[in-house]
């Protein structure tokens, strides 16, 4: 029997495809290994940049370890706790707005006091030229939201101007900043609520999580 | 030999432009090049793949029955498309924030099933490699191309972030080509794109149509003589 009539057989064509995928799939296996240590300290890399851009200063812990899971708005909520000498001094946690095209995932710093340090756009996917004002490297609407707390300004005036609130909207965009000042305002509510459990630093200072 | 390789070239790179003269690949042409920088950061990364798939599909072409030809290299493309996609977030992981959400799109780039079917399942490993690497330096100059054009019109640079793409040595290439621009948004949504590539290939057309005519007038007065 020839080759060429066993590759127009029916099991050939078995044997080919499962061989290929079989084949395939452990390349893909061994790459997933291969760079998966790297892929995870890039990420690392990118969040500890992300904690030094909304949460100026020093603190002598690793905020990437020192995490607590609780429940928020949207579902669970992981704070990284910044430390100064064991206390809890800051907070940084990721809130999420619905923009015009979807989620828009902000990162958010808050000092003991509630204040806020800084906020930072991770990810959106609003009108380029529109609705990416929120980004810090085209305007410097985000930070507005430096230095405010709940109370200043009072809760109903945490809004855009449109709506009766205080922060600027952008010409032909409304729904992008609503979104964010909601996210920002949803942050600071998730705070006051968890204010005892967010500072009580008593937990065992190593947590790990998913 | 080498005229073979220069041939392959020539189609590759100009008559048979993926994107100018196949019109392949729209997905990723359109959903990228809303600036230079992005433009030849794709292509870069099609090219790899078309590369390596052209050869290895050439490698197994005479084990590949005719039957289950399709999944078997819809297959290979998409493991490699992987393999480019995990190794960039490991090892170029600001390329990758650029870049990250359309890597995934080079499996929907026709044009990579098309070279394999059309070229390297009919030709040895060399030639087909030569004919990946080609088409895709053709498929990474028009979307540089076209990202440069939409560049300059929507937001008055060109190449603005090159450093992400190919390290801090290229941030010479970052250029403001017009101080003080507001910008033009049309040409960086999608409709733009539309707008370029159209008159890009029409601008194609016309160098060509040109060239066969010169082509014609220079073969002209030799055939005189004859009919005379």
């Amino acid at each position: 029997m020839n080759f060429e009539k066993i590759r127009s057989s029916l099991a050939y064509q078995g044997v080919l495809l499962g061989g290929t995928a079989l084949l395939t799939t452990a390349a893909l296996a061994l790459a997933a290994r291969a760079t998966d240590a790297d892929i995870h300290a890039a990420e690392a890399r990118d969040m500890k940049q992300s904690f030094a851009v909304v949460l100026p200063g020093q603190y002598d812990n690793d905020l990437l370890k020192d995490t607590l899971t609780l429940n928020g708005p949207n579902g669970e909520v992981t704070v990284y706790r910044a430390r100064k000498a064991g206390q809890v001094e800051a907070l940084v946690y990721k809130v999420s707005g619905n923009g015009y095209a979807g989620a828009v995932d902000c990162i958010m710093g808050i000092d003991r006091t509630g204040k806020i340090t800084g906020v930072r756009v991770i990810k959106h996917r609003e009108t380029p030229g529109l609705g990416d004002k929120i980004e810090a490297a085209k305007s410097r609407w985000i930070f507005a939201f430096e230095g405010k707390y709940l109370g200043d300004p009072p809760a109903d005036k945490w809004g855009v101007k449109k709506d009766g609130g205080v922060f600027d909207q952008f010409a032909g965009a409304t729904i992008t900043p609503r979104g964010v000042v909601k996210a920002v305002k949803g942050g600071l509510e998730f705070f006051d609520k968890n204010r005892a459990q967010l500072l009580d630093g008593s937990a065992p200072k190593e947590v790990t999580h998913e | 030999m080498s005229n073979v390789y220069a041939r392959i070239s020539r189609e590759s790179l100009w008559d048979n432009n993926i994107v100018f003269a196949q019109i392949l690949g729209m997905c990723p042409t359109m959903a990228v090049t809303s600036s230079a920088t992005n433009g030849l950061g794709m292509g870069l990364a099609t090219t790899a793949v078309l590369l390596t798939s052209n050869m290895i599909i050439s490698a197994i072409r005479n084990i590949v029955s005719e039957e289950v030809r399709i999944p078997v290299y819809i297959v290979i493309i998409a493991t490699l498309v992987t393999l480019v996609d995990v190794s960039i977030n490991a090892w170029a992981h600001d390329l990758y924030k650029v870049l990250g959400l359309y890597i995934a799109l080079i499996v929907a780039n026709c044009a990579v099933l098309g070279r394999a079917e059309a070229f390297a399942a009919k030709n040895p490993v060399l030639p087909s490699g030569m004919d990946g690497l080609m088409m895709g330096l053709g498929f990474t100059f028009a979307l540089t191309t076209i990202g440069a054009v939409r560049e300059i019109i929507g937001a008055g640079t060109l190449f603005a972030d090159a450093h992400l793409l190919l390290g801090q040595a290229f941030s010479f290439m970052e250029l403001k080509i017009i101080p003080d621009y507001k910008g033009f948004l049309l040409m960086i949504l999608p409709p733009g794109g539309f707008l370029v590539l159209g008159f890009l290939i029409a601008g194609k057309r016309v160098i060509d149509r040109n060239r066969a005519q010169r082509a014609v007038v220079a073969e002209t007065p030799a055939a005189e003589p004859v009919a005379s």
